[in-house]
């Protein structure tokens, strides 16, 4: 795919810069002169506090920084006085100090053996609404070159993705594009796609939700920070050109609800241009060339250029440097030599990258770029003092202390109120709601659940991603949690798991955000990982609504507090607010991100059953609890009631079991039990290898709850028998529920899962139910899906 | 014994390919898409990737990247060449190899493991394995479907060309299920399917990929 032409960008904004530069000489001169400061999304008292700072009005450039650097996206204005509490966690993973946390472009652990991980997850919600392909493509290039800043090699990818019912009108074209679009630029960057989500809810339908996780990997020596130090230093742009895509995206569309922005869809003048292109293909040269640069010791400090761009770039780097900087932004090289000074401060154009270099190393590092053919410019230096000043044909046009413009944005205790229905919806529990009672139901029950979208098999999705590039993936879907080998001499590696549930957090946004972040780490733990660290992605409505900033405010203290209970630190995450569609919110998604340690990847452990005979074990307590679940969605449409009790203590004593045990080599399988209950984990376990399970569900256990319950805290293993004493002498050890509920059974004479005196249902059955739902609606009837081998020529195209 | 794997811009599976022969135990040399220099090897891969982003026709630019003047002499020289995925289409536009690589029939990306059955094991890439031999290795791609005029299908079907055929799916709509081919001396290969990523049991689906390797060394040996 060749990259798309961009529209031109209105350039009505800015009434002086076809004929006259808007100077700061001139702004001194004309402190009354009228300024779009609204249109650009900023408040009156915000504008009045700039005007403040400098003592006279703004410049025109002056105000496109600020009013990007000051918009939601960008200065967390709403979040970041809750935020503040992941920072008060300890810094300290079980391994020890984190070598980087927030505040850095991306955390950094330490895994041992020399090695660091950097991990982050981001959101690309409102672009991938508006231009789906090109929305998640460029979510995924962000998120990589924020950990290609870090000095480290990206080593894989995962996207935690959200839609509307598969059969709402719209569907089809955001998840066609999305897919594509996550696909289209992992698969072109030669990055392994290893896991993720996907899962649907009617109020994702007019704003999807895409978070896009990268992992990358550096020796603890290789550590780079975003910081402009040393005057004299030069400041170089590298990698693509500056166009005129994504002008003001993050203060256009990241911060403003789409009525009021107007997509296009609504009557108002359309935002395609704020959506930015992507170039997988720029991006793969600018990974290797700056790896390059970071091999022979040739940058001081660098940035990617992400969100609002150059002004974030600049202002970044200066304010955390000892001096300030000068930019010559007519140095810039240009896509479109007819963009104003003000637009190519704003562009988000992709692909570029801004480094900190010494005076001696820059010769080399033009050369180094030369080699990977990448355009590198020196636009600037580091100087003394402490101002952060832009040219444009040697007249000033920015003159700010950096600090200014990246780190003293305005901070926002936004009004909260728990919403007064919130009673009436936990007092609708769905545990009162009819359940099943005959084998025959509960068997019919199973089958709908299996085809439910959120059940569904989804490698439609997946088999759209490149899971196997550069050789290292040791776990991809449908596996709980990816895992990737990082030393090939050692095995050392990581898991990494994403997880939300919306419809919990919905209910309690204080335990939905907790469930996220027990389940992300029972995922990382049933591949045999020790969870290390919390990356976060934080997906709600208008920060504006008292009722969202209530259910923001419970979850970023759900997760602080479940953090601290598990011993683990949040290393960074992000903010997406203003998701909602008119006045209705998303149901509330906080996305979590765990990543864990395996010593040796050949230790990990897979969620599939394979050979007959191999004993299954449950772990944990199953509760009647049916309140959020999807047998409460699939088979009443119903949200309502509590979610599912939190236990801190016991999750922690799971998931120590579970890393342990497959560390001791005592795991033949094991799997999570959470989206559909026990019984979806065991079709899971059973599909793959095509085998079958014979399974007694505990006397006295309501059926419904035994299979459908979703409580927290449970996992499902495979033990070989001669194992067995060694495992229930872990588990009695760690003080965690288990009981042995079957086995495992052979295809012979077919494979069947028969739960003991309730019914049985053959894998066939299962499968078909399973496989065909995501193709049926992408694609109408399937059509389009690989055809058999040996059958005759295509019909003609 | 050296083999040669060439990186050019937007070369994605090098790494991978150089493992693979590492683990043959076969000295990996990374070629320089921009050097008209291969450096004594005896065999070469082009790997997987998007060369050159593959904005224009896949393969269509690196074709004429310096190295592969090199590349063309050489396996006009009977070298051992084995182009895959992006390296089997750029053996096309090389016309080392006939036919050409189109966008997959159903219009997406396909990463899956894949059952092919070796229909010719006697030349330089495919010596190690049984005639009719079926393995299981990945296959990627968003444009892997082989397409030829009818001439070409039967003359390459004639002449045993058709070194693998996918079994049970086409993941592309290739004709006549044609997963690789080769030249008439059976030294140049290009394959669509990926062995390198199936040459550790840990990461991929088995060890069914080294094959093409170990053949490499023996068919060199043999001429030695």
């Amino acid at each position: 795919m060749g990259v798309r032409p961009v529209s031109q960008a209105s350039v009505a904004f800015w009434p002086m810069t076809d004929r006259h530069v808007d100077t700061v000489e001139l702004a001194a001169a004309s402190p009354d002169l009228p300024q779009p400061w609204a249109e650009l999304g900023l408040r009156d008292d915000e504008y009045e506090r700039i005007r403040t700072i400098l003592g006279r009005r703004p410049t025109g450039c002056e105000l496109a920084m600020y009013s990007v650097m000051w918009s939601e996206h960008c200065s967390y204005k709403s979040s970041r006085v809750h935020l503040r509490r992941f920072a008060e966690l300890p810094q300290e993973t079980p391994l020890g100090k984190t070598l980087a946390g927030i505040g850095e472009n991306a955390g950094v652990i330490d895994i041992g053996q020399g090695w660091a991980v950097t991990f982050k997850m981001e959101s690309h919600n409102h672009p991938s609404y508006v231009e789906p392909y090109q929305g998640a493509a460029t979510g995924v290039g962000g998120i990589v070159r924020d950990i290609l800043a870090m000095g480290a090699r990206p080593v894989a990818v995962m996207d935690s993705l959200r839609f509307g019912p598969l059969d709402a009108p719209d569907t089809v074209r955001v998840m066609t594009g999305i897919v594509a679009g996550v696909g289209g630029y992992g698969n072109c960057l030669g990055l392994p796609n290893i896991g993720g989500e996907v899962a649907f809810d009617e109020t994702y339908a007019g704003n999807p939700l895409v978070n896009a996780l990268c992992v990358g990997v550096l020796r603890h020596e290789q550590l780079h920070t975003a910081h402009a130090s040393g005057a004299g230093n030069l400041v170089l742009l590298y990698g693509a050109r500056t166009g005129g895509d994504g002008i003001g995206g993050v203060s256009v569309l990241a911060s403003e609800t789409f009525t009021t922005a107007g997509d296009g869809l609504s009557g108002g003048p359309t935002k395609r241009p704020s959506v930015q292109v992507g170039d997988p293909f720029m991006e793969k040269l600018l990974i290797e060339c700056t790896l390059e640069l970071f091999a022979e010791g040739l940058v001081s400090g660098i940035q990617d250029l992400g969100g609002a761009g150059l002004s974030c770039a600049t202002s970044e780097l200066a304010s955390a440097g000892d001096g300030g900087m000068r930019v010559r932004l007519d140095q810039v090289p240009l896509r479109d030599s007819s963009l104003a000074p003000e637009e190519i401060l704003m562009s988000e154009s992709q692909e570029r990258m801004m480094a900190v270099v010494e005076p001696q190393h820059v010769e080399r590092f033009l050369a180094v770029c030369a080699r990977w053919e990448v355009e590198a410019t020196v636009v600037g230096e580091v100087t003394t003092g402490n101002r952060l000043v832009v040219s444009w044909s040697e007249q000033t046009v920015v003159d700010v202390p950096p600090r200014t413009v990246a780190h003293d944005g305005p901070a926002y205790e936004r009004p909260i109120a728990r919403p007064a229905e919130q009673d009436a919806l936990q007092a609708d529990a769905a545990e009162r709601l009819p359940r099943p009672r005959t084998g025959a139901e509960l068997r019919a029950t199973l089958l709908r659940m299996v085809a439910s979208p959120s059940c569904a098999d989804k490698s439609w999705v997946t088999n759209q991603y490149d899971r196997y590039v550069r050789g290292n993936t040791v776990l991809a879907p449908p596996a709980d949690a990816g895992v990737v080998r990082v030393d090939e001499q050692t095995g050392l590696g990581v898991a990494v798991a994403t997880d939300g549930n919306g419809r919990f957090a919905r209910l309690d946004p204080y335990a939905g955000a907790q469930l996220a972040l027990a389940e992300a780490c029972r995922n990382v733990a049933v591949s045999g990982a020790r969870p290390l660290a919390v990356t976060d992605c934080l997906n709600f409505g208008s920060p504006e609504d008292q009722a969202v900033m209530w259910q923001f405010e419970r979850a970023v203290q759900g997760l602080t507090d479940g953090c601290r209970a598990l011993g683990l630190p949040v290393t960074g995450g992000n903010v997406s607010f203003y998701n909602q569609t008119g006045d209705t919110p998303i149901l509330p998604t906080p996305v979590v991100g765990v990543l864990g340690v395996l010593p040796d990847v050949a230790r990990r452990v897979t969620p599939h059953f394979r050979f007959a005979g191999q004993a299954i074990w449950s772990l944990g307590d199953t509760r009647d609890e049916l309140s959020g679940s999807q047998w409460a969605l699939v088979e009443h449409g119903h949200l309502g009631g509590l979610p599912p009790v939190v236990d801190l203590r016991a999750e922690r004593a799971l998931v120590e079991l579970l890393w342990q045990s497959a560390d001791a080599g005592v795991l033949a399988a094991a799997h999570d039990v959470s989206d559909g209950g026990l019984v979806l984990t065991l079709v899971e376990s059973c599909l793959r290898h095509g085998v079958g399970a014979c399974v007694r569900l505990p006397a006295g256990v309501d059926p419904t709850v035994a299979l459908f319950a979703e409580s927290a805290g449970r996992a499902v293993v495979a033990v070989a028998p001669a194992d067995e004493q060694r495992f229930a002498e872990l588990a009695a050890a760690h003080a965690v529920p288990c009981a042995r509920i079957g086995v495992v059974t052979g295809a012979d004479p077919e494979p069947t899962i028969l739960l003991e005196d309730l019914f049985s249902v053959s894998l066939a059955e299962l499968r078909t139910a399973w496989e065909a739902t995501l193709p049926a609606a992408m694609h109408g009837e399937a059509t389009a899906r690989p055809r058999r081998a040996g059958g005759s020529e295509p019909a003609a195209v | 014994m050296r083999l040669g794997v060439v990186t050019f811009p937007g070369s994605l599976d090098d790494v991978d390919a150089a493992r693979a022969v590492r683990i043959v135990g076969a000295e990996p040399m990374r070629l320089w898409h921009g050097e008209h220099d291969l450096h004594g090897v005896d065999a070469v891969v082009l790997p997987g990737g998007f060369s050159y982003g593959d904005y224009l026709r896949c393969g269509a630019i690196a074709r004429f990247a310096p190295v592969m003047t090199e590349v063309i002499d050489a396996a006009a020289r009977g070298m051992p060449v084995l182009g895959i995925c992006n390296g089997f289409q750029i053996l096309c536009e090389s016309h080392l190899l006939p036919g050409a690589l189109i966008r997959n029939e159903h219009q997406q990306f396909v990463c899956r493991d894949q059952r092919l059955r070796i229909t010719n094991a006697s030349t330089a890439w495919t010596n190690a394995y049984e005639p009719g031999a079926e393995i299981v290795v990945p296959i990627k791609n968003g444009e892997g479907g082989y397409v030829a005029d009818s001439a070409t299908l039967d003359r390459l079907e004639g002449e045993g060309r058709v070194v693998a055929r996918y079994v049970d799916v086409n993941p592309n709509g290739s004709l006549r299920d044609i997963a690789g081919i080769c030249n008439p001396g059976g030294t140049v290969v290009g394959l669509m399917p990926h062995p390198e990523h199936a040459v550790e049991s840990l990461c991929g689906p088995g060890t069914d990929g080294l094959g093409f390797f170990t053949s490499a060394l023996t068919a060199l040996l043999a001429r030695a």
